[in-house]
């Protein structure tokens, strides 16, 4: 067996940036702007943009260029706007692993082989993606016609080809709904649209398009069997009242319920929050190897194109604020911990002195009203009122939490037993 | 005379092994398989795991296949580029009642010569094992139990056997014969065959074939579905032994292994069922699956699950192989290889090509035989991705590149379907299952699959 070949090496750059997604491209942006010296964002495929390359609807682009995109317009256009700004981008170049000793090096592959980049920071954006039928522990077959939302929009967007004629969609989060415009483009006719809960996840006001659409909503549906040989034939629910239903349909479409792409983080020894499944970071991005920024949905699942460009462009913030050692330590930090009723909270500590994203992020695990509470040792320290939803964005104001030790509890709690703040 | 000296039903992993056995000792072989690619039956799915035979049932057919299978698979897996992911494996006693067992279980390893085991106190485990619950009282280490690349070996066997003019047909269900006193015509799906011997290697439906080409079968096949899933990489760093447990009467019971690509693989179940066709998997006996998992391991809870997947053994009413001659039809059957066929391949290859010698038939051997080579796709070895080259990576979660699938697709057996391409190269098998390059696949394959990814292909 041939030895493993020894690694080109690319030099020594301030600022590596992994993933060509919303939020690389603009902190990439934004550290040239901010007058760092070498930029470079790697991407492993052969174009920039991330999904929104893939997603060929609107809306895409308000935040950030004032006018509505599709998808692929958004990319090329934050593509375009990097490249103005001076960033060097490396497509088709995947990152296999960061070596974090004295300076961190990345060890990439192209098609010229493995390389390797040193950096003096570096910032991950590898994204989302979504729960795969896999991990839901779908029963039945495993034919051809199965997928996610992703995938289905490769296929519509960039093969332009249709993954099947006539699928069954799971789950109505908007990537559900999303997923019925793209069935249209390629002239798919969704049979059904199945939910595992009682109601929609999306605001009620959304699911006037599948009605619109001619597609069935079937609430409280359980997938009990997949079957087909070797293309999907049907698909077998059982309903609320426990009666099994099947459907006939030529593909099974998983949407949502998304998972942030943190195998590098993980490979590389990060710390990673079982809550969101993303690296754990501080209010500055940094992750647990302070030199180790990570900014966008690789975060938290899920938020918007605009809002991971947006964390992107903050973080190259204090990326540069960092290379000219004006950045807190990241010792001493406070653990910000997800209390009753809470999904999962990013960023997961505070550094003392303040400043960094100045609201911290979470997520119900169900459908909650009252107050959300910030505790530490029992004494409340902020609250704000609250009714959400799971899987919508719920922020809660930073200031003050990090002062003082021990960890700061944040839980949902019935408007009753608030008291001291 | 007939056209070819055997005709080989099935291209599973017996099947495989015995065309390459056949080629090798000079005879002209035919390979009529179902399937649109080789391992379409029971052999595509299984824990890889190249067993000692220190378990199986002394003095059998069974062992001294195992064993002998196992030699030569050690032997040539250098000239075929093929992997050794050597873990060794250890038999754990999680209950006094269990530990009691080990006694029997390790007299029997070494009676079947299988002497390098030992036994493992609860410290040494968790030196050996840290991340193994602490619950493990006492195990029996058995060094040489090892994980191969399941797909990658037949693969390379076919290229030998093709390479020594053995002509392999996909999609060709053998669908009735007759037997003229001299030799076998077979009717296919493919049309008619011909050929003097038929070695009956058709797994799943070894019992059916008996019953269509002879009149009646002697054995009859009760599949048994085992289901597996398979955590992330990240899990791989958590164990590195296989975990066996002391086994029950009916199985070997669930493993927790290490698998050549990188992952962890926790299976399998043992649920006999009528249906020779579906290896569905089911959510209930999978959330026990990784609970069990967990349970062994308790970190892997943190770690998500890549993949899940189920194969039929072909087990038989009896529990040992079901291999016989009928010198005076021309016929071999080597059926109700339940579950150390992977192991045992080579060896029952070998074995058979005995019994065949034993009917009359003599060939001159090839002297000096070519060693094809195949992709190799074990994580611990030299990928195509680390290489010069490779144009692209296609499929991000195991780093697939451009050229390796154009190598299968235009490679000396190419797929016969998707899930031969994925078996050559690992394609959308990893975390995300396709999200990132199922579309891709789609339209590098385009045209290739008679059962396409795209259904605008299929309509
Ligand atoms: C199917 C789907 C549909 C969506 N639809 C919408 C929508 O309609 N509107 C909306 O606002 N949001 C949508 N989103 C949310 C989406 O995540 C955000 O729009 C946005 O793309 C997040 O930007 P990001 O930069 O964090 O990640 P991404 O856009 O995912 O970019 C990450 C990039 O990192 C690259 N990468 C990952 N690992 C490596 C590595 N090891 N080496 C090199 N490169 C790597 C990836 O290839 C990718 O290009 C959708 C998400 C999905 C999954
Ligand atoms: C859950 C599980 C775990 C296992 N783990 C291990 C392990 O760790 N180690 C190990 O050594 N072994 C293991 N095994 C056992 C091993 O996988 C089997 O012993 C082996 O795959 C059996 O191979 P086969 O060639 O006999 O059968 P098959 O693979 O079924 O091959 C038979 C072939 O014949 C074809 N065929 C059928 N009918 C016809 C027809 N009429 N005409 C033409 N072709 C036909 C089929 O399509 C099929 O391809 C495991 C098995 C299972 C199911």
């Amino acid at each position: 067996m041939t030895a493993t070949p020894a690694p080109r090496d690319d030099g020594v750059v301030d600022v590596l940036i992994v993933g060509a997604g919303p939020a690389g491209l603009s902190a990439a942006t934004a550290l040239k702007r901010l007058g760092v010296g070498s930029v470079v964002v790697v991407e492993r495929e052969t174009e920039a943009g991330g999904v929104p390359r893939h997603c060929g609807h609107p809306p895409f682009g308000m935040r950030e260029f004032s006018r509505v995109l599709t998808g692929p317009a958004y990319a090329r256009r934050l593509a375009a706007r990097a490249l103005e700004a001076g960033v060097t981008l490396k497509l088709g170049a995947t990152v296999v692993g960061i070596e974090r000793g004295e300076s961190l090096v990345a060890t990439l592959t192209d098609d010229g082989g493995l390389f390797r980049i040193e950096a003096r920071r570096i910032v991950l954006a590898t994204g989302v993606r979504e729960r795969t039928r896999a991990q839901r522990l779908a029963s039945g077959d495993r034919p051809i016609g199965v997928l996610n939302t992703g995938a289905l929009q490769a296929y519509a967007y960039l093969q332009h080809l249709a993954p099947f004629r006539r699928p069954v969609i799971v789950g109505t989060e908007l990537v559900a709904l999303s997923s019925l415009l793209t069935c249209r483009s390629v002239g798919a006719k969704p049979v059904a649209m199945i939910e595992e809960n009682a109601g929609p996840t999306v605001r009620r006001p959304f699911m006037a398009l599948p009605r619109l659409l001619g597609v069935p909503v079937r609430y409280g549906a359980h997938i009990v069997d997949i079957r087909g040989k070797p293309r999907v034939e049907r698909v077998s629910i059982r309903t609320a009242d426990g009666s099994v239903e099947d459907i006939a349909c030529d593909g099974v479409l998983f949407t949502g319920r998304f998972i942030p792409e943190s195998s590098l983080a993980r490979r590389i020894g990060l710390v990673v929050d079982p809550g969101t499944r993303g690296p754990s970071i501080d209010q500055f991005g940094r992750t647990s190897d302070p030199r180790v920024f990570a900014a966008g949905n690789l975060l938290r699942p899920v938020e918007t194109a605009g809002w991971s460009w947006d964390e992107g462009r903050r973080v190259a913030g204090f990326v540069a604020d960092d290379l000219k050692g004006r950045l807190p330590s990241a010792d001493g930090a406070t653990a910000i911990e997800p209390g009753r009723g809470v999904r999962y909270i990013v960023p997961q500590r505070l550094a003392p002195g303040g400043g960094g994203l100045d609201r911290l992020q979470l997520r119900v695990s169900a459908a909650a009203k009252g107050r959300l509470v910030a505790r530490r040792n029992g004494a409340a320290l902020a609250s704000v009122a609250l009714s959400a939803q799971p899987e919508r964005r719920v922020l809660f104001p930073a200031a003050g939490l990090a002062a003082g030790p021990g960890p700061v509890v944040v839980g949902v709690e019935p408007l009753s037993r608030v008291t001291g703040c | 005379m007939p056209a070819s000296d055997v005709a080989i039903i099935g291209a599973g992993a017996v099947g495989c092994a015995m065309a390459r056995r056949f080629a090798l000792e000079g005879a002209r072989v035919l390979l009529l398989e179902k399937g649109a690619d080789l391992l379409s039956g029971a052999s595509k799915a299984n824990s890889a795991i190249l067993h000692t035979g220190f378990d199986a049932p002394a003095g059998s057919v069974e062992l001294a296949c195992m064993q002998a299978g196992y030699a030569e698979y050690l032997e040539i897996r250098d000239r075929m580029n093929l992997p050794l992911l050597k873990t060794g494996a250890m038999v754990v006693a999680w209950s006094d009642a269990e530990r009691a067992a080990l006694d029997g279980i390790e007299d029997r390893a070494r009676t079947n010569g299988v002497g390098d085991v030992r036994r493992l106190t609860a410290s040494e485990i968790r030196e050996r094992e840290p991340n193994l619950s602490h619950g493990a009282l006492e195990a029996l280490l058995v060094p040489g139990e090892h994980v191969i690349d399941p797909w990658s070996p037949f693969l390379a066997y076919l290229l030998q056997a093709k390479a020594h003019g053995a002509e392999i047909v996909f999609d060709a269900e053998v669908l009735g014969g007759a037997f003229d006193g001299d030799g076998w015509t077979l009717r296919t799906a493919k049309g008619e065959f011909h050929a003097r011997t038929i070695v009956n290697c058709a797994g799943l439906y070894g019992d059916r074939i008996e019953r269509t080409l002879l009149g009646e079968a002697s054995f009859e096949i009760r599949p048994r579905k085992g289901q597996f899933a398979v955590f992330d990489k990240a899990a791989a760093e958590l164990i590195r032994t296989i975990v066996l447990p002391v086994p029950n009467e009916r199985t070997k019971g669930v493993v927790l292994c290490r698998t050549a690509f990188g992952n962890v693989l926790v299976g399998p179940t043992a649920e006999e069922q009528e249906d020779r066709e579906r290896a569905t998997v089911e959510e209930d006996a999978l959330v026990a699956l990784l609970d069990r998992a967990i349970a062994m391991v308790p970190a892997l809870a943190d770690v998500d699950v890549t993949a899940v997947y189920a194969g039929l053994r072909p087990a038989s009413e009896e529990k040992g192989y079901r291999i016989r001659t009928l010198p005076e039809r021309n016929w071999i059957t080597v059926g109700g290889i339940r579950s150390t066929g992977l192991t045992a391949s080579l060896g029952i290859a070998a074995h058979v090509f005995g019994l065949y010698g034993e009917m009359g038939r003599r060939h001159q051997p090839i002297a000096d035989p070519v060693w094809p080579t195949v992709a190799n796709l074990a994580e611990h070895r030299l990928r195509d991705w680390a290489r010069p080259g490779h144009g692209d990576i296609v499929c991000h979660c195991e780093l697939v590149t451009q050229r390796e699938i154009a190598q299968a697709l235009e490679g000396p057996l190419p797929p016969g379907d998707f899930g031969g391409l994925k078996r050559r190269t690992r394609a959308g098998m990893g975390r995300c299952q396709g999200f990132n390059c199922n579309a891709r696949l789609a339209e590098m394959t385009a045209g290739r699959f008679a059962a396409p990814l795209a259904a605008d292909e299929a309509a």
